[in-house]
């Protein structure tokens, strides 16, 4: 992986940049010492790790929109960053820029019952949004699994997801508003607490955009009523292919379960002997699907789950019967990750998406480009919505292992879009996914999609180096080709 | 008068554009053209209509995706959905009774405006089930965004520019959307109001209870009498209707404890099946202006100021108004002929932002005078210009089909 050379011309003002930032931040917001920014080295990605130039920490809008607009006006670039738990290096540092980090702005601002929404500042994190609601009966759909650390200002920036987005949507369906610094220091205002746009849905567009737009300064979130019912079913297949078989006959029965997961038989053993959740040992796959409503309903449609679930060759069916059982049935898969973590020294977790319908065929053809590099893998999957988490295990003190690892990973990924998926369904692009854009996207898409970004930064500033495989300057790409028909590409440097 | 084009393929379509790019000649895109009158007037000297980009190309109800030519009818995507028990959740409404009876609505009408039915509250608007799209830019050039899954985040949300973007930023040529299962039973409770003053506070404590709500709608007295539906046109007094959708006995269980909480607000009835798609279809259709003459303002703020909001108008201007949204949503017809359609009013009526207001239907003098959608901050205003420019440096796509001659300029 090849980041952008840094400019040995901003290194060399470092400590000029960081007079000028204590005009506009406290000394202590500054972090220049190389102990204080060895703590912001690296992300949830952590095989990529960089020093940072200097850590700004600012305490509201106002001192964010002034370090931009400083920035702007002296070509230093911003990392902006929350709680750092990306796994694709949408946080790493560079060493010729200021990471700006989010987390003191921690405030939740306003709870609002009668619009159903809440307005927080963007270092809050996600389980932080349903703590402050939950004693009046309501939660924030999106759950990505580190919701206890990661914030909302992160979530917006990934368009985090989590295991209910089927039923509820990702971050980009539970969002109402965004107040946001662009990078010349102006403060906008996206949305509010009414729906939808009077002109261009620029919050759509800045919602998964991994910081590459703007500083997202305030997010109002849309919150909804708990269920009054929460039911989970553990169900368990001889085959992968007859779970998957599941899943779209439920669905194709018009049932839509609020999660859906499924896990492969290396994934079970490791979160059984992990949690002792109950998980069937005997089986080739577990589907766990959750059913939430009013208790009629949620009984109704757990028997009809459980009959579709008999009906394609479940082995095992069983209903928890009560919260805690519930509960117990997600710690298997919850801990999924740390569980295959004392199985293998390492593991690298990927993220592609895939039509449903497709699963036993790349499932198989995982299985043999795992014997192929010679390292294994489970496979923990949001069956619903078509997320496939394959985590493949290695040891990073093995010499060649990791790379070996990286190589099968992207291997994974290129499958996941040949049969009509996607490289990440929720873990973003950043670093690692950026050179695989283009077995995605032809040329002219990237281009399209770098031409917004130079709407938003026309000087490159923000996050250089993450989501896109070839910079061009924002004049080159304005420029409109007209050559008999022709487009032009004149070769680009790539790194 | 302006030259009418119907490319045969997206081949052709890109060609068209090439060429207009060339020359520089805006063109104005419509699908089927049943929307074409809301927004700005256009110095549009050919006319591209993406009828002929039609048929369904992929629908897998178990996947819950369709893709379709940007062209097909929206009827034959509803019926081919309706076979397999599913729809488009966020319920497209059909306006054409406001302009051309006659017009078809075709898909890419459909998401490019981004105008959500009644469900809106429950299961979003177009945007939010648009998953992936292939458009022809104001470049000439072909881009594809998202994909047919639900979960990705490859890359730039394109889908969410083009959604909303009446076609000023590309020609869609294929569309890939999320649909859903139909709840197979669909219940109304209908609240006879005792005091109209209490509709938003009822319509509220419906959303708020954990009854999953799919529609909440106030209709006020001088409306219900136009309504089809013998219970509403008999009412007689100011209505609230509250809708609830899904399995069989779980339809009926919400039903019951809904009326419950709903009690104290006046007489309670049920409307079943036939009549509840009838309101529902009136509520989304603005039927309760159908035949009438006027401006039509729609509304959207935040549920808790509509009131005031409301009451804002209403004090300036004659008018006529119902609720959606439970009560995010206005639909608001002039009954007196103002020569900006009220706008100066309606606008104002708005605190700067916290909703907007679009002028769906008025005259070509009005519109001419009037910015048809919600001037926006400058910031926002400028931003936007350079996101437009992006995709179409030329302004060849429906030029400033969205933004009112006099913004453009800034002189807002």
């Amino acid at each position: 992986m090849k980041m952008p050379t840094p400019d040995s011309g901003i290194i060399a003002r470092r400590e000029k940049i960081v007079e000028a930032l204590k005009a506009i931040v406290p000394a202590s917001s500054i972090i220049a010492e190389e102990e204080g920014l060895r703590a912001y080295e690296c992300d949830g990605l952590t095989a990529y790790n960089a020093l940072p130039l200097i850590v700004v920490l600012p305490e509201n809008v106002d001192q964010i929109s002034k370090v931009l607009k400083y920035c702007y006006q002296s070509n230093v670039k911003i990392v902006p960053r929350g709680a750092g738990t990306s796994l694709s290096g949408g946080a790493l540092p560079l060493g010729d820029a200021i990471t700006l980090g989010l987390g003191k702005l921690n405030k939740i601002i306003e709870v609002d019952y009668q619009n159903r929404c809440v307005v927080v500042e963007p270092g809050v994190t996600n389980l932080a949004i349903t703590e402050a609601v939950k004693n009046s009966g309501y939660y924030y759909a999106p759950d990505p699994s580190s919701q206890v650390a990661c914030t909302i200002g992160g979530n917006v920036a990934e368009n985090a997801g989590g295991v209910h987005c089927l039923k509820y949507g990702l971050t980009t369906n539970n969002l109402l508003g965004l107040k946001m610094v662009l990078m010349d220091g102006q403060i906008i205002n996206l949305g509010g607490k009414h729906l939808d746009s009077g002109g261009y849905d620029l919050m759509g567009v800045v919602t998964g955009s991994e910081g590459l737009l703007g500083v997202i300064t305030e997010v109002t979130v849309r919150i909804l009523t708990k269920p009054s019912e929460i039911r989970a079913l553990l169900m368990g297949f001889n085959t992968s292919e007859e779970a998957g078989n599941c899943v779209g006959s439920i669905i194709g029965s018009g049932i839509i379960p609020s999660g859906m997961e499924m896990m492969d038989r290396k994934a079970i053993h490791a979160a059984e002997n992990f949690v002792h959740a109950g998980y069937p040992l005997d089986v080739d796959a577990i589907l766990i699907a959750e059913i939430d409503g009013p208790l009629d309903e949620v009984e109704y449609l757990t028997n009809q789950v459980s009959e579709i679930a008999y009906g394609v060759g479940a082995t095992f069916v069983r209903s928890s019967l009560n919260e805690e059982e519930r509960l117990l049935f997600w710690a298997g898969r919850k801990a999924a990750f740390p569980a295959v973590g004392r199985i293998s020294p390492d593991y690298y977790c990927m993220d592609g998406t895939i039509p449903r319908h497709r699963l036993p065929e790349v499932l198989k053809k995982i299985a043999e480009a795992s014997d192929k590099y010679g390292l294994g893998v489970a496979n923990v999957f949001h069956a619903g919505d078509g997320n496939l988490h394959p985590l493949i295990l290695y040891d990073a003190n093995v010499s060649g292992e990791l790379e070996r690892a990286e190589a099968f990973g992207a291997e994974i990924l290129k499958l996941c879009v040949e049969v009509g998926g996607v490289l990440t369904g929720e873990h973003g692009v950043g670093v690692e996914k950026r050179d695989l854009m283009e077995t995605m996207f032809s040329e002219e898409d990237l281009k399209q999609q770098q031409r917004v970004k130079c709407a938003f930064d026309s000087k490159q500033l923000l996050n250089p180096g993450k989501v896109f495989p070839k910079l061009h300057r924002c004049a080159e790409l304005g420029r409109v080709h007209i050559n008999n028909g022709e487009l032009r590409f004149p070769e680009l440097p790539r790194f | 008068m302006s030259r009418s084009l119907k490319p045969r393929d997206s081949k052709d379509l890109e060609s068209i554009i090439g060429d207009a790019l060339v020359n520089r000649t805006p063109l104005e895109i419509i699908g089927g053209g049943s929307k074409r009158a809301i927004g700005q007037l256009m110095p549009t000297k050919k006319e591209v209509s993406l009828s002929a980009l039609s048929g369904i190309t992929l629908y897998e109800p178990k996947e819950l995706v369709l893709s379709a030519y940007a062209g097909t009818p929206l009827e034959e995507i509803e019926s081919v959905l309706g076979e397999h028990n599913q729809h488009l959740a966020f319920e497209p409404i059909n306006l054409s009774h406001l302009f051309f009876y006659n017009a078809v609505q075709t898909i890419g009408g459909v998401i490019s405006t981004n105008l959500a039915g009644p469900r809106r509250i429950y299961s979003g608007a177009p945007r939010d089930h648009l998953l992936g799209a292939t458009m022809i830019t104001g470049r000439g050039e072909t881009i594809k965004t998202g994909g047919r899954v639900v979960k990705n985040v490859t890359g730039y949300d394109l889908c969410k520019l083009f959604a909303g973007s009446y076609g000023t930023l590309a020609a869609a040529t294929k569309l890939t959307m999320k649909v859903l299962p139909v709840g197979s039973k669909i219940r109304t409770v209908l609240i006879s109001l005792e005091k109209e003053k209490d509709a938003v506070s009822a319509m509220i404590a419906s959303l708020q209870s954990p009854y999953e709500v799919s529609g909440a709608s106030f209709i006020t007295s001088a409306l219900t009498r136009r309504s089809e539906v013998s219970y509403i046109a008999r009412a007689n007094s100011s209505i609230v209707g509250i809708r609830i959708e899904g399995s069989g006995p779980s339809v009926n269980a919400r039903c019951s404890k809904l009326k419950n909480l709903l009690m104290n607000y006046g007489d309670i009835q049920e409307l079943h099946y036939h009549n509840s798609m009838k309101f529902w279809q009136e509520v989304a259709n603005v039927s309760p202006y159908k035949n009438k003459k006027g401006a039509i303002w729609r509304i959207s703020v935040a549920p808790s100021m509509v009131i005031e909001t409301v009451n804002k108008i209403i004090r300036d201007l004659d008018v006529e108004y119902y609720l959606d949204w439970g009560g995010g949503l206005i639909w608001l017809r002039l009954i007196e002929d103002r020569s900006d359609a009220g706008a100066r009013t309606i606008r104002n009526s708005i605190e700067v932002g916290k909703g907007h207001a679009t002028l769906i239907r008025a005259t070509e003098d009005i519109r001419a005078q009037v910015p048809v959608f919600q001037p926006q901050a400058s910031g926002i205003r400028e931003l936007s210009k350079r996101i437009k420019e992006s995709f179409d440096p030329a302004g060849i796509l429906n030029p400033n089909k969205m933004v009112h001659l006099l913004e453009a300029h800034g002189a807002n």
